[in-house]
Order: C-alpha cells, then sequence, then structure tokens
C-alpha cells in the first residue's frame, strides 16, 4: 500500500494541477518548487486544460507488473496547448490512426491497482483523440 | 591531482546465474582483479549497484560485499546512479585517488536481476526515471526510449534499418568475447523481422537483463608495479539532465551526453580525431545513435547516415562495442558501466584477441542513466 504518494499526487493525476512562475509567467507541470525555466520560487496553482498534441509515442507489448489488464497499450508524451509535455497513456484510440501532432484530450480513467485485488485502484489522466465533429 | 591509473580488471561471464548470489558474483570478480593487478590491498571498495535493494531485498552492499570478499574491515559503499552506477563508482574511485586520501581502490560493479522473474523487474528497472509521472504511466526502462525512436523517425524521416548497425556491429564483436553473453552474429534480415518490444524498438534494439559483475583496481603512481600494463584514467566527468524525459524541450538534444563529453575532451586536451575506440551506450540502440549525435561525432540528425557498419568496425572510423557492447555482452546495469571500462583496457593494452583495434592507444567510455539523464564519460590512456 503506497497510500501516502498516491493520496499526494491526486491533484495533478485527477484535476491536472500543475503551477504557474510569478515569477516569469511559465506553465509548469507537475508543481515543483524552483522554476525550470527562470530558477526563481515556483508556488502559484495552475489548472492545464487538458487539450494538446501528441509529440511523440510508442506502443509497450513488453509491460511492467500491475499494467498488465490493458497490454498492450500506447504510451505518448502530450505537448500540452499551454506548453509542458507530460507523459501519459492514449485511450479510446480504437481504430484511429495516431501520428505525431494527433490533438488529444484528458479524460480520467483507472491506471492501475496498488497492490492485490484488495488493494486501491489509482485513478488519473489518460489523453485520447479529439474528436473531429 | 594525483594521476589515477588502472592496474588491474576483472569480469564474471554474464548471464543467468540462478546458482550465484549478488555476492558471490562480485567476489569472483573482485578476487581475479586483486590476481590481476598483483595482490595489492585495497584501501576503498566502491560499489556499482542499481537494483539489489528492489531485487533481492539488500542494501548496505558495502559491508556484505568487502566481508565476502575476503576484505573485512575495508571502508565499502554502495555508489548508485541508475544503470550508469558502476561508471559512477568508477568516478568515486577516481576522486579517491586524484585527492591522495587513497592509494589502491577496488571498483565492482554488480547486477543481480534473476533473483526475481517475470515483469516486476520491469517495475522496478524504470526506477532511473521518474516514478510518479512515467514509471505510474505503464513506461519501461525501454519504452522511454520507444518515445524517442519514434520522435527520431518521425522528424528526420528515416528508415527503422538505420538502427541495425548498432546491434549487427555488436553481436559481430561479441562473438569472440568469452565473457559476453551473446556470441552469435546477426544479420539485417533477422533484425527486421524481430517482434516489437515498444514499438518501433525490436527485440534486437533493447538491451537483455543478465546477472554479472566487473572489477578494476585504481591505484595512484607510487602504488603502480606494472608499468606495462597501466591504463591512465585522462577524464572521469559525471553530468546530469532532467530525470523526467518530458521535462526536456528538446527530447532529442541528450544534454548530458554533450556536456559529459566535451568536459570529459576538455580535461584531457584530446579531441574527438584521438579516440581509437568508444565504447558507448549501445543499446537500446536508438542511445547509441543519440549519443553519437550529442557526444559532437556527427551533426544532430545525420546519425544514420554516418552511424554505417563500416564505420563502426572495429577497423572502422569510430569503432564502437568493439568485445560486444552492452547489446552482445548482455545487461548487468549496475555492472554495465564497468564492463565497458574493462573492454576498453583490454584493448589498450593489446589483450583483446581478435577484435584487437591496431596500435589503440586512447579510449572512450559512456555510461547513460534512464534516457541520458545521468552520464559518466571516461577517457583512457595507455599507460
Amino acid at each position: 500500500m503506497e497510500t501516502p504518494r498516491h493520496w499526494r499526487l491526486q491533484k495533478q493525476r485527477l484535476a491536472l494541477v500543475g503551477e504557474v512562475c510569478p515569477h516569469c509567467h511559465a506553465k509548469i507541470f507537475p508543481a515543483r518548487d524552483v522554476c525550470p525555466e527562470c530558477g526563481e520560487e515556483a508556488k502559484t496553482a495552475f489548472k492545464f486544460s487538458g487539450k494538446g498534441e501528441v509529440y511523440s509515442f510508442t506502443t509497450l507489448h513488453s509491460v511492467p507488473a500491475g499494467f498488465e489488464e490493458n497490454a498492450p497499450y500506447t504510451v505518448a508524451l502530450v505537448k500540452l496547448e499551454e506548453g509542458p509535455i507530460i507523459t501519459a497513456q492514449l485511450t479510446d484510440v480504437g481504430d484511429r490512426e495516431v501520428k505525431i501532432g494527433t490533438p488529444v484530450e484528458m479524460v480520467t480513467r483507472r491506471i492501475r491497482q496498488d497492490g492485490d485485488e484488495r488493494g486501491m485502484l489509482i485513478y488519473g489522466y489518460k489523453f485520447r483523440p479529439v474528436l473531429s465533429h | 591531482m594525483e594521476k589515477v591509473f588502472i592496474a588491474g580488471v576483472g569480469q564474471v561471464a554474464v548471464g543467468e546465474h540462478w546458482e550465484k548470489t549478488l555476492s558471490h558474483l562480485s567476489t569472483q570478480a573482485i578476487r581475479a582483479v586483486l590476481r590481476d593487478a598483483g595482490s595489492p590491498q585495497p584501501e576503498i571498495v566502491y560499489i556499482g549497484n542499481f537494483l539489489a535493494a528492489s531485487i533481492s531485498h539488500q542494501a548496505n552492499l558495502g559491508a556484505l560485499v568487502c566481508a565476502e570478499a575476503g576484505l573485512r574491515g575495508v571502508e565499502g559503499t554502495t555508489v548508485e546512479a541508475g544503470e550508469a552506477s558502476g561508471a559512477a563508482a568508477l568516478h568515486m574511485g577516481y576522486l579517491a585517488i586524484g585527492s591522495g586520501m587513497a592509494d589502491c581502490v577496488v571498483v565492482v560493479g554488480v547486477e543481480k536481476m534473476t533473483d526475481m522473474i517475470g515483469n516486476q523487474v520491469d517495475a522496478f528497472a524504470v526506477q532511473s526515471g521518474d516514478t510518479d509521472f512515467e514509471g505510474m504511466q505503464g513506461l519501461t526502462y525501454n519504452g522511454i526510449a520507444g518515445l524517442l525512436m519514434q520522435r527520431y523517425l518521425d522528424q528526420y524521416q528515416t528508415p527503422r534499418e538505420s538502427f541495425a548497425s548498432f546491434p549487427i556491429t555488436a553481436h559481430r564483436n561479441g562473438v569472440n568475447n568469452p565473457f559476453a553473453l551473446y556470441r552469435k552474429a546477426l544479420d539485417l534480415e533477422s533484425y527486421q523481422k524481430a517482434p516489437m518490444v515498444s514499438v518501433p524498438l525490436s527485440l534486437y534494439d533493447v538491451p537483455s537483463y543478465a546477472d554479472g559483475a566487473a572489477a578494476l583496481v585504481l591505484v595512484s603512481r607510487k602504488m603502480l608495479r606494472d608499468e606495462q600494463k597501466a591504463v591512465l584514467v585522462s577524464a572521469s566527468e559525471v553530468a546530469t539532465d532532467t530525470l523526467a524525459l518530458h521535462d526536456r524541450a528538446d527530447a532529442l538534444a541528450f544534454e548530458a551526453v554533450r556536456i559529459s563529453t566535451a568536459n570529459a575532451l576538455e580535461k584531457a586536451g584530446l579531441t574527438r580525431d584521438c579516440l581509437d575506440l568508444f565504447e558507448c551506450w549501445d543499446a537500446p540502440s536508438i542511445y547509441g545513435m543519440l549519443s553519437l549525435e550529442a557526444g559532437g561525432f556527427v551533426e544532430r540528425g545525420q546519425g544514420w547516415h554516418c552511424a554505417t557498419l563500416e564505420n563502426l568496425a572495429l577497423n572502422g572510423r569510430l569503432p564502437i562495442a568493439t568485445l560486444g557492447g552492452i547489446k552482445a555482452h548482455g545487461f548487468a546495469p549496475g555492472a554495465a558501466g564497468v564492463y565497458q571500462v574493462v573492454d576498453a583496457v583490454q584493448q589498450l593494452r593489446g589483450e583483446a584477441g581478435q577484435n584487437q583495434i591496431a596500435s589503440a592507444q586512447v579510449a572512450m567510455t559512456q555510461a547513460l542513466s534512464g534516457a541520458a539523464a545521468s552520464v559518466v564519460t571516461h577517457i583512457l590512456r595507455k599507460g
């Protein structure tokens, strides 16, 4: 059980809350103590829109323990429209072709189970292709 | 600063050593290296290891490794830098001798992967990336490399086959190395047909986890017994980048490789043309490609034109993986950076057998942790 760790990350995972630097106004995800752009202290919460596009992607056929139920799955680097890149699984892809540049949006999905069948279910962000209509 | 010499090398064959423990593997490597160096008395043992606390549930390796090797009482600590742990342990040894604090140090890289079977191993190995924001998304060590390779293929419109030179070169050179896991040549057709691990990375693009241990004896000049065998450590440089790949504006840049390489060449007072061989991080194959580009051996985006079988061969412009590299040696993460140095030392001593590079004088070795989040570069010269 790693309850404290998952509890600590719930705002990032469920609401895509990062930061905006009060000094240089860079958008930051995930939140951290020092702005990676200007080196000043970062502390102001900022909620991201969840819109972005695929920067790169890979489909894993060999997956780590805890992730077997969805294998094979695709993990992408998603460039958010506010600037930062984040790592996330793609979902609801169906038979659509994923390419670098494909527009995607955040959804909340079950990520994995913490421990055995009695373990905590962990939810968080995944991204799905934006429907064209 | 005192000059630092490598006075001995020792290794066990990389493999699935089901019957051997972590301490047995490290003891074998330490006994071999002390024999090779003429039985000196080490003052310090630095142990490069990545996963013992996770896979073998064993920490405090300093006490375990020293006592088991018959060195009870000697200073011993673990150095951890993910997959670059072995090379980082060498860096610590270099600092200890260079500072004048010690005259004889043993560096041993050891990894015991087969204490656990199944995909829990992958869940532990991805700890060299960002656990909260990469590992928790279901990525693996190879998955992170897959993201980079897809981006490379798209950005430069390269064929996937342009990466084949790395495993084919490594396998070709591993044939003659009795300490390598894979001693069978690989052809392009097999590369093309290999099953996918993390698209577009296939089985032959990625390293194979196995058990291993390799060791070095470092000495100061006054402790040097055999000048003929001695190899000088001309530079030992560590650089870091962001832990997570997604925190880099230019994912293909491998900034820590650029910084570590440039600093090492400057410290050694050498240019890239001076290198007779480069034990680069050849697997995953995309890491070999990006290392050549970020290290300044080829222009950005041009690696796939230049990384040909001809150029990377033992008699080529820049020989790599000269005794099998990461790919054919087999991948014992915490030991890999030390095996690279053992191979380079064999070349500089003229002991590389059928794989000997004619009149090799200068070698560079480079270990990468995660997606080049920590990079350790060494330049070695014939003493």
